[in-house]
């Protein structure tokens, strides 16, 4: 099939930036969406042009590199998909497709579609993590765990940190990434010591990003390829008011 | 030339050889520590874990990783599982029987001392992770669960659904903020290592390139830690992430780093079929899938159809369980990749065509959902049925799925001792970057316990051995060594961008270097075909560096020049994968020679010649490294002949 791309291009952080328009033609429907981009950018090689620049990795669904807006929505209109795991076959032929970076003003864009998502690191080393040296654990079956609270964890941790969440929110906000690492840590047995403090903690980094606040649009959750629900926000605020009455 | 290697292990009964060991060990005192500087290069579980131990003992640590955070490392991307000699199943596991598994899976081409290690150690892994938060699958009684992997005839795999490698990663993540928070580790993302710094013969730091500006800038230590992964994308289509590179492993190996059997890869049974030319990965499914999918293919060409459901029941052929009673469909990664191979050759495969052949065997579920219910498969499996949906637009619950072997795994690595450390002073290699523990194929659940094993528990220890041995000190940023590193680093870089007859683009090559791998030198390798590949390497690497195409600067974000340096590295190791390969005269592990197999058309491996590790040293010339033989003796275990008949 053949395809009209609009692509964003900015040469740094600093300059302004505009669309591109490229054409692309015999797009097969089982190709994924960056190798339809790799197939683009091979042709702007072979022509002298500057290929376009986007983050990518695994091209499995687990990394979360990958990180475009494609025709408005995070990652694409396929739900609970990153966009490696986007195929062509979900667009038609002679369809018009706007590809964009994270529009976050705490993601500033490095070059093109690649955007800088080290605030997410600096949310989580503020707080998400449980404070147990190498070597000072003791055996694994000595807590155990109810099953559906050690189920509910899994499904909080498995968020891969992309920043769609943030890309859809009308606020920008942060909330269902913290929130997720404060379920899968606040849930288990394991994370209860610090879980006043990491609430507080991750959540002041979370305002001095520079990310909104939650506005309970749940954008993010129809956004967030791992289908992560907004139920954790609401703990999360929980979480937070309950530091304030508990000491534990 | 074959000069002996010393693996430094320690002597005695092996169940105390590691205590031993580590009495033995030279400790830096607390106070001392802050002094040092390590640097750590990667950051997936082995280097994750290894900077967060170091930087809580107390060292200054530099972590670097050319992703955009530490969390993207490759080792996020693991499915399966990790194995850990617990018994908590009361099914006779013990450390010995972890221990047995892996040598007897490695084909007895490891070291006893170290793969014993592994397996002691597998017990705290578990521990460890468990105290962080990873969300282990649990059973209703709240504990622990595990199920039986890849080939194991006990339950010792831990689990988090089908993102294991994702859990364990984020646990050592996890660490990892907690001491760039306190300030002993300093991250430095976005940041690729070019060039190794080697002084008087010691590794004293790493030259790196800012991917974001282009900055090139030299960074020293007191020693240097690779953690950066295997070189499974040499076959240009694996299931390693794209960015995954052999470069910091590939420096170090120009600078004096022996690589340790290079020919030794994985092809792991289960990846979803190639669907075009422009394919750019092959994804994996996990092999649990295994132990509740049959797999099969049509009885003989004639019966091949386009939909599995118009083969009749008496056309299939379970070729696995036919082959081998005893273990069915659970054999070893090895023997179900080369039976689905052979499978297709014999034009018996499925699936849509590609370049004119059906390449890909049926997993059929349909048995399993039959027996235990659509939603037990689902809890079991139901990441990885929507994956391949996703990918083939076919669901798995409705049609069997179609899979077929991919390179997968890098056993051979850098040559390290029983301390991890390179035969270059003050440099150590943990993970899949080395070559240590898992001899000629690696046992299903294994990956992940090394590199934690590598990361937490062994290399903290060795590197403050090694530092107990020398002063702490700096070097000068205008030290003559230094400034020939950054020097070398920038003229590749202008070589790069400057090809006197540049057209094509870097994949162009990649692609090239990937076939004659996959086509010479992967599950199934023959000598005359060995040697055609070889003599296609120096005119290769020749037109590479004529006709490269890098577009933009190297003082801004480049991506392709990015792929080039690595893509120029593969150039070389391929070549050396291959003379290794020609050089093993025995069918061992994860390969089959044609020229030796028994007269059932099994591996035949040949203990008598070949029970040594092929450690190659750079001698200047790519095509001409020179070979020494650390030679493996087993004083434990008997090697025995594999068979799972």
């Amino acid at each position: 099939m053949n395809l009209t791309l609009n692509i964003w291009r900015q040469s740094d952080p600093e300059s302004p930036g505009n669309f591109d328009v490229f054409n692309v033609s015999d797009v097969s429907p089982d190709m994924s969406f960056l190798e339809m981009l790799d197939v683009l950018n091979e042709g702007l090689i072979v022509h002298d042009e500057e290929p376009v620049a986007f983050d990518y990795d695994c091209r499995e669904g687990i990394c979360g590199a990958c990180s475009l807006v494609i025709n408005g929505s995070p990652h694409g209109p396929q739900k609970a998909t990153t966009t490696c795991q986007l195929y062509m076959r979900e667009f038609s032929d002679g369809e018009e497709v706007w590809i964009e970076p994270w529009r976050v003003g705490a993601f500033p864009v490095v070059r093109d579609l690649v955007v800088d998502r080290s605030a997410y690191d600096r949310i989580l080393q503020a707080g998400g993590f449980v404070s147990v040296r190498t070597g000072a654990a003791p055996d694994g079956n000595t807590i155990p765990v109810p099953k559906d609270v050690a189920d509910r964890a899994f499904t909080s941790a498995t968020c891969i940190g992309c920043g769609a969440c943030a890309a859809a929110c009308p606020s920008a906000s942060a909330s269902l990434f913290v929130a997720a690492k404060i379920s899968h840590l606040g849930l288990l047995p394991q994370g209860q010591t610090e879980r006043n403090s990491r609430v507080r903690m991750m959540l002041a980094q979370m305002d001095k990003e520079g990310f909104g606040h939650c506005s309970n649009h749940a954008e993010c959750q129809s956004a967030c390829p791992k289908e992560i629900d907004i139920g954790r926000i609401a703990r999360m605020n929980r979480d937070l008011g309950r530091s304030f009455i508990r000491r534990t | 030339m074959n000069a002996e290697l010393v693996a430094n292990d320690p002597t005695g009964p092996l169940e105390n050889r590691w205590t031993k060991h580590r009495f033995d060990m030279a400790l830096v005192n607390p106070a001392n520590r802050k002094k040092y500087q390590v640097i750590v290069v990667g950051t997936g579980l082995a280097g994750g874990s290894a900077a967060a131990t170091l930087g809580e003992m107390g060292y200054q640590v530099k972590s670097f990783c050319f992703q955009d955070s530490p969390r993207r490392a490759h080792s996020i991307a693991a499915q399966g599982g990790i194995n850990a000699a617990k018994n908590y199943q009361n099914d006779g596991d013990s450390v010995w029987r972890l221990f047995y598994d892996t040598i007897k899976g490695g084909d007895f081409r490891s070291r006893e001392s170290n793969t014993y290690r592994l397996a002691e150690i597998s017990v705290n892994i578990i521990d460890q992770a468990v105290a962080q938060g990873v969300p282990f699958a649990r059973e209703y009684s709240g504990l622990l669960a595990n199920r039986s992997f890849g080939g194991a005839q006990v339950s010792r795999t831990f689990y988090a659904r089908g993102q294991t490698g994702q859990q364990l990663l984020l646990g050592a993540y996890q660490a990892l903020n907690r001491q760039i928070a306190a300030g002993s580790v300093t991250l430095f993302p976005r940041t690729e290592m070019l060039e190794l710094i080697v002084i008087d013969g010691r590794a004293r730091g790493i030259v790196t390139r800012n991917l974001v500006d282009g900055k090139i800038e030299s960074h020293t230590a007191d020693c240097v830690v690779l953690c950066t992964g295997g070189y499974g994308n040499a076959y240009y289509l694996s299931t390693n992430a794209k960015g995954c590179n052999t470069s910091a492993a590939w420096r170090a190996h120009r600078h004096g780093a022996y690589f340790a059997n290079p020919c030794f890869t994985q092809i792991h049974p289960t990846c979803i079929p190639q669907s075009g030319a422009y394919q750019s990965k092959l994804t994996l499914m996990s092999e649990s899938l295994r132990n509740d999918g049959r797999v099969w293919a049509p009885i003989a060409s004639a019966a091949q159809a386009d939909n599995a459901a118009d083969i009749s029941e008496d056309q299939r052929d379970y070729f696995l369980e036919r082959r081998y009673p005893a273990f069915g469909n659970l054999v070893p990664r090895d023997i179900a990749s080369r039976a689905a191979k052979e499978v297709c050759d014999e034009n018996r495969g499925v699936g849509p065509e590609v370049n004119g052949k059906r390449l890909g065997v049926y997993l059929d579920f349909s048995e399993a959902i039959d027996r235990l219910g659509e939603s037990a498969i689902r809890e079991r499996y139901g990441n990885l049925f929507e994956m391949y949906e996703r990918i083939t637009g076919e669901s798995p619950y409705r049609t069997p799925m179609r899979i077929y072997p991919a390179i997968h795994y890098a056993m051979g690595g850098l040559w390290v001792d029983y301390n991890l450390m390179t035969s270059i002073d003050g440099l150590f290699a943990t993970g899949e970057c080395n070559f240590s523990d898992h001899g000629a194929n690696r046992l299903g659940a294994s990956a992940l316990m090394q590199g934690l094993a590598d990361g937490y528990f062994i290399v903290p220890y060795s590197v403050g051995n090694f530092l107990a041995r020398h002063q702490a000190g700096d070097i000068a940023n205008d030290h003559a060594a230094v400034a020939d590193a950054v020097r070398n680093v920038r003229d590749r870089i202008k070589r790069l961008l400057n090809a006197p007859d540049a057209k094509h683009p870097p994949e162009y090559f990649h692609r090239k270097v990937g076939q004659i791998l996959w086509d010479h030198c992967s599950m199934t390798r023959d000598p005359a075909d060995l040697r055609t590949a070889l003599k296609q390497f120096p005119p290769l690497r020749d037109q590479f560096w004529r006709e490269v195409k890098v577009t933009g600067s190297g003082e801004a974000f480049n991506q392709t020049l990015e792929r080039a340096g690595r893509i120029a590295d593969f150039l070389e190791l391929g070549e050396l994968m291959c003379l290794d390969a020609l050089d093993r005269e025995e069918s061992c592990g994860s390969h089959a020679r044609t020229d030796h197999v028994t007269a059932e058309g099994e591996a035949k491996r040949d203990d008598e010649n070949y029970s040594y590790v092929a450690a190659w040293e750079f001698s200047g010339d790519c095509s001409a490294p020179i070979l020494h033989k650390e030679q493996l003796r087993f004083e434990f275990v008997h090697p025995s002949v594999r068979s799972y008949k």
